[in-house]
């Protein structure tokens, strides 16, 4: 994930300029335009889903030109092995993300645990129930 | 039903799968990027196991030697692939272009197989149908992608093009067994094959912007179906072989 983005005010749309650690490694997505080299194609985020109705899994990425070499590629990618019903491919420019800087709005969050449906009442009733029915 | 006319349509489709899918497989590792590598890697290994899946049916209902014997140790001369297919890899280009105009060719041949009353291949069109529906369409993505690219990529399409097509047009050369396949309804015969693909390939390469090559009959590479190969396909056979010939009885 890129992190060289920093804000100094808190955005929750943070461009991601590539999840490729070889670009940002590089530093290859501050090229200038002009300075393009064309020695490396656009990345596109790969999503896989296995079955009809499922939600699609963020699988990886694959560089490509446009939407239908990126879906011919990811094709061989990602879909290589087991079950698959279909592939979304969306441009890695377009998924924005949140900085890291900003990680503690998620901080408390694992304490919360009565958001977690164990959480409530109901649930020793529901114990109580299978137990008095043997299910 | 007419064995000899089977399995002189076998041969030839399993020879083809067989030759290009070992060509193709020559870019393994030296693709112009890692996807295309893995796509057209992944394509060649489908190409084998369709020749695999081909010399099995010669084995198991005609009563053929075993898939590797029919594969690696047959002489030149018994080989019926199609010379297009036999032809070097050479710049990517002439393969991208090879891999659309041959599966295109083999699309429509199994489309048309799917009703065939030779229920073995009918039943192998139906299963691989998709995996050559994808071969078909990376190659005419491909097609169309770098006939719109620049300029220079444009030109190196059309030469290859111009280049393949007298090649491509040798996929349908007629067998002596063209009447029996056909009244026989196993295939409904290469004639027939050549019209409808001509028909979609020129759909597709007038749309990318592209010319369809005019080939005068004389200028179509005959001879493959009949044995009669271009200078490359020994030497892809010898190292193809390679291996097997060290040791041919060999328990793997």
């Amino acid at each position: 994930m890129n992190t060289n983005n920093h804000t100094s005010t808190p955005s929750p749309r943070h461009p991601v300029t590539s999840l490729d650690p070889r670009i940002n490694r590089l530093d290859l997505h501050r090229t200038k335009e002009g300075e393009q080299t064309n020695s490396h194609l656009i990345t596109w985020e790969v999503f896989h889903q296995d079955k009809r109705g499922k939600q699609p899994v963020h699988a990886g990425i694959v560089h490509a030109s446009t939407p239908e070499m990126a879906m011919i590629f990811a094709k061989e990618q990602y879909a290589r092995r087991g079950k698959t019903t279909n592939l979304w491919v969306v441009k890695t420019s377009d998924v924005y993300t949140f900085s890291y800087e900003d990680e503690d709005i998620f901080e408390t969050t694992p304490e919360k645990t009565f958001r977690d449906p164990a959480f409530y009442k109901v649930r020793e009733r529901i114990e109580a129930f299978q137990a008095k029915n043997k299910i | 039903m007419n064995n000899e006319a089977i399995k002189d349509l076998l041969y030839k489709m399993a020879d083809d799968a067989l030759v290009i899918g070992h060509r193709n497989s020559e870019w393994t590792g030296i693709g112009p990027m890692l996807e295309e590598d893995l796509a057209f890697s992944s394509m060649a290994q489908d190409k084998v196991g369709h020749a695999q899946a081909l010399y099995q049916i010669l084995h198991d209902v005609l009563g053929e030697k075993s898939p590797d014997i029919l594969a690696f140790q047959r002489s030149e001369k018994d080989f019926k692939c199609c010379q297009l297919v036999e032809l070097p890899i050479g710049e990517y280009d002439f393969s991208l272009v090879r891999h659309f105009l041959f599966d295109h060719a083999e699309m429509v041949r199994y489309e048309m197989l799917v009703t065939s009353s030779f229920q073995p291949l009918a039943q192998l069109a139906r299963k691989i149908k998709g995996e050559i529906k994808y071969h078909v369409m990376h190659a005419d993505t491909f097609l169309k992608q770098l006939a719109h690219g620049t300029e220079e990529s444009h030109a190196c399409m059309q030469s290859s093009l111009d280049y393949a097509m007298p090649y491509a047009l040798g996929i349908f050369e007629k067998s002596e067994y063209e009447e029996v396949l056909i009244s026989e309804g196993i295939f409904a015969g290469e004639e027939k094959l050549q019209e409808k693909w001509l028909e979609k390939i020129s759909a597709i390469v007038n749309g990318a912007g592209l010319k369809m090559p005019e080939v005068p009959d004389s200028k179509i590479v005959y001879g493959g179906r009949r044995g009669y190969h271009s200078q490359y396909l020994e030497p892809l056979l010898d190292e193809m072989t390679e291996v097997t010939q060290i040791d041919p009885n060999a328990e793997w």
